[in-house]
């Protein structure tokens, strides 16, 4: 297709061998085929934007959040009219995320780990840490102003928290290098845009709480999940900021200790959980709380749980501060045993400054012996439910700028500025179910093989063998020799 | 003087002998090294890895299987040709101290996990049917490309498995076994279909030689890391990490391969001297009947490493740019703008079109069945009941 040769023909052009030094002859290649390639009219388009977010935690640990935007332009149809409205989201328990993820995430890159930002993706430090998430996005976005045609852009995202105490650090003073043990050295030759943004927020420079090394140049502000923010600004292709040591190495130290106050509470969030005894019942439940003080909002619910939990539908309650709430809309589509899993959609209203609790009870279901896992002790995974809400923010933000206004802040752009859009995962849970003792079939063929033995081979030998004495053994070498000295001393022999 | 000429030409004769022979060996020494470069008939190298145990305390299965990866990807063959298997994931272990590491040396020297590690059957995938799939090339349509081992009759693979194992099977991640005569039809299977040109297959388990005695297809060598009867003992404990690490076979297997590079000249006889009774307490042995080639011409690069044979050219090639795409895109791209309504962005939660959907038609189905079933059993006894004589009145 030719805008697809276009756009992979720019690519090449662009792709100098990772040195700064090398971009201006790629800006050469590309002014030469300029005129016969592009839409003259458009300035020529970013291709990739690298962001590294910085946000100190009240409890002294820090947190990390790396967000690369590739953007292309492909005659790439989506097929038909697929009503987005109704698109949902399929969770997996239980996947093990290790450098075996990694190592895939990080080809999509075009700089892949060798320039710019992507350097810090070292596996020994990201996975040393209390959370990690990968992320990645492939959506249609608009390729100009008036939205007249559509382009596509990935979105790759990598978060992370580094806790003091599981990297056994005394002080709570952080730096790149302490965090991945590298530092940044150049922007990736590929990216448009490669900035640090550390959020500075309640450590103003004046208060002297959080000392931010080297002073940043520029520092942004705007509203992020509905609340003001501050951050400090670095952008690597200022050369400013790496200066004559070649590298940026950013430094966070507490000039007083972070004070141990309660960290604010987002206005959602939820908590699910396995209640019941035995292995026959239990009871599922999810706790979703609403801590905005004055304002009620929908939040839209979405359960998958395996077949083999049998959940009892008429059991289902959901209460909101000691009332029953009904939800607006409830869709429920019952399990097929081993064909297809419960699905559970509802849309609640939650009331001011509440907690609301969905419960519903299930009944454990045998498994056929061969539909065990290796590990069937281990239990079997229950994937988290999904809360999707635009949640009511304190402050009004503008509307998104897509090619302004950092990636951190358009991941889920805001259509009006009183509430932003939130994509919630629960915790998976952990359920067992009745398992079967699988050493029985040895033990049991041990235990009857040795009564058979023992009781009938006894009857049988006692049965039908015949018995006769034996001359004992004249003894042995020991014997002999002392039976000999003994014949020498006239002595009878033994 | 005569006799003086008679010595003469006895000294030029064998004089003359040696030159010829001096000669003919040069001749014969260019020649031979011309022949080894094309001895190996194979154009591609393949690589199934297979780790069977699970549970952390099978550590040193998992870690045996990566240190053959490590060897594997250091002297050349690319992740596309590697069909990594390990059966639970170790490095990200809640239990491992030092998460995404797999060590194969105490004290944590050598990090076979790596940084650029992939892994193409993770967990409850490896399974007796999967590895029989893959070997065989039997696998679904919908199975990705690294998940595939897509080798030709030109390939040589490197087949290595590890694990507990007994006398004639070895055991899969404590559920299924595969049995010796199991992997030699597989084995057959793939030489009908030629799906290999010489196969190389390492075992390190208990009793490993009994899973090669079964082989009957041709080009097939075979290693063990001990005969029937012994046991393979696990290298060495770790304290902090509180497992042992290796096994010795694979261990001394490791520090063999860490001296080899992809130009070295050893052969396999080399390999088969590796783990003496005196460091891997239990015999290891190997099979090389079924082998064309002799092992001391088969070099450890032409199943451990990707050799390929390049040739190189000094001619330029130019490439044309092709006008007629460039033009053809800028004109679409006009098009497209004068053409198309403007799009808009979706609605994250519409609250609205939620609550007031219409319910969805659900498609009509025929009966299926059990109620045409239920219903012919229901018009037969009532006609038995009531006679026969009912029947005309409704046809």
């Amino acid at each position: 297709m030719p805008a697809v040769h276009g756009g992979e023909r720019r690519w090449e052009a662009e792709a100098a061998p990772g040195m700064a030094a090398a971009r201006p002859l790629a800006l050469l290649v590309l002014l030469v085929l300029g005129p016969g390639g592009w839409g003259f009219a458009d300035p020529p388009r970013d291709s990739l934007r690298e962001e590294l977010v910085i946000t100190p935690l009240p409890s002294g640990d820090v947190a990390a959040t790396f967000q690369f935007r590739t953007r292309w332009d492909s005659e790439l149809q989506r097929e038909g009219d697929t009503d987005h409205y109704f698109l949902r989201y399929a969770v997996l328990p239980r996947e093990v995320v290790c450098t075996e993820n990694l190592t895939p995430w990080k080809k999509l890159l075009p700089c892949s780990s060798k320039a710019g930002l992507s350097v810090l993706l070292k596996a020994d430090r990201l996975f040393h840490t209390s959370y990690h998430s990968q992320a990645v996005h492939i959506r249609p976005v608009c390729r100009n102003a008036h939205c007249t045609s559509i382009s596509w852009e990935l979105r790759q995202t990598l978060s992370v928290v580094f806790d003091a105490f599981i990297t056994g650090q005394g002080k709570k003073d952080w730096s790149l290098f302490r965090m991945f043990s590298r530092t940044l050295t150049e922007p990736c030759p590929l990216a448009s845009e490669s900035r640090v943004y550390v959020d500075i927020t309640s450590y103003n420079q004046d208060n002297e709480t959080l000392e931010v090394n080297p002073l940043p140049t520029t520092t942004y502000q705007d509203v992020i999940l509905g609340t003001r923010k501050t951050y400090a600004v670095y952008d690597l292709h200022d050369t400013a900021i790496i200066n004559n040591s070649r590298n940026l190495n950013l430094q966070l130290k507490w000039k007083k200790p972070p004070e141990n106050e309660a960290p604010p509470v987002p206005f959602l969030h939820a908590q699910r959980y396995v209640s019941g005894y035995g292995l026959q019942k239990g009871e599922l439940s999810t706790l979703l709380y609403n801590t905005h003080p004055y304002r009620a909002f929908p939040v839209l619910l979405l359960d998958t749980v395996p077949w083999y939990l049998r959940l009892y539908v008429h059991t289902l309650t959901i209460t909101s501060k000691g009332k029953e709430n009904k939800p607006s809309y409830i869709h429920y589509q019952p399990a097929q045993d081993r064909l297809q899993p419960h699905l559970l959609e509802m849309l609640i209203q939650l009331p001011a400054n509440s907690v609301t609790k969905v419960s519903i009870q299930f009944e454990r279901a045998l498994l056929k012996w061969t539909e065990y896992t290796p590990d069937p002790n281990h239990g079997f995974y229950v994937s988290p439910s999904v809360l999707s809400a635009l949640v009511p923010s304190m402050v009004a933000a503008k509307p998104v700028d897509w090619e302004e206004s950092p990636l951190f802040n358009s991941l889920f752009p805001v259509s009006d500025g009183s509430n932003y859009f939130v994509r919630l995962y629960t915790e998976p849970l952990l359920v067992n179910l009745p398992t079967p003792d699988f050493s029985m079939p040895y033990n049991v063929i041990c235990l009857t093989c040795t009564v058979v033995a023992v009781c009938y081979g006894s009857f049988y030998n006692l049965l039908t063998r015949t018995f006769r004495i034996e001359e004992p053994s004249t003894g042995g070498l020991a014997k002999r020799l002392a039976n000999l000295i003994r014949r020498a001393r006239g002595v009878p022999p033994l | 003087m005569a006799a003086a000429r008679r010595f003469d030409r006895a000294a030029a004769a064998p004089a003359a002998l040696l030159l010829l022979s001096f000669g003919g060996l040069a001749a014969a020494g260019v020649e031979d090294q011309a022949e080894q470069f094309f001895r190996s008939g194979h154009t591609n190298n393949w690589a199934v890895l297979v780790c069977t145990s699970r549970f952390w305390f099978n550590y040193r299965h998992v870690a045996n299987t990566l240190s053959v990866y490590r060897s594997v990807k250091r002297l050349g063959i690319p992740d596309s040709h590697i069909v990594l298997m390990l059966a639970d994931d170790m490095a990200c272990n809640p239990r491992n101290p030092k998460p995404a590491t797999v060590f194969s040396h105490k004290n944590m020297e050598l990090n076979v996990y790596g940084d650029d590690v992939e892994v193409d059957y993770r967990s409850y995938e490896v399974t007796v049917e999967n590895f029989l799939r893959v070997l065989t090339g039997r696998i679904p349509p919908s199975t990705p490309r690294s998940k595939r081992l897509l080798s030709d009759d030109r390939s040589n693979i490197l087949i290595y498995m590890t694990g507990h194992g007994g006398n004639g099977f070895l055991k899969f991640q404590d559920s299924e076994e595969i049995t010796n005569i199991e992997l030699a039809d597989a084995f057959e299977q793939m030489w009908q279909k030629r799906r290999y040109n010489e196969l190389l297959f390492i075992i390190d388990t208990c009793q490993g030689a009994s899973m090669y005695e079964r082989f009957y297809s041709p080009n097939i060598m075979a290693l063990a890391s001990s005969q029937v009867g012994e046991d393979s003992l696990s290298h060495q404990p770790d304290p902090a990490i509180g497992v042992h690490l290796m096994d010795r076979y694979t261990f001394y297997v490791l520090e063999f391969l860490e001296e080899i590079n992809p130009d070295s000249q050893t052969n396999m006889n080399d390999l088969f001297q590796v783990c003496p009774k005196s460091l891997c307490v239990s015999t290891p042995g190997h099979r090389t009947d079924l082998f064309q080639r002799d092992p001391k011409n088969v070099l450890i690069t032409d199943f451990f490493g990707s050799v390929r044979k390049v040739e190189i050219t000094t001619e330029t090639i130019s490439l044309q740019r092709d006008s007629g795409i460039m033009e053809s895109s800028h004109e679409e791209g006009q098009r497209d703008e004068e053409l198309m309504e403007p799009l808009k962005y979706a609605e994250q939660l519409p609250v609205a079109q939620i609550i007031h959907q219409k319910p969805k038609l659900k498609d009509w189905h025929p009966p299926g069945g059990f109620i045409l079933g239920l219903w012919a059993l229901i018009i037969m006894v009532f006609f038995k009941t009531y006679g026969i004589k009912h029947m005309k009145f409704i046809f």
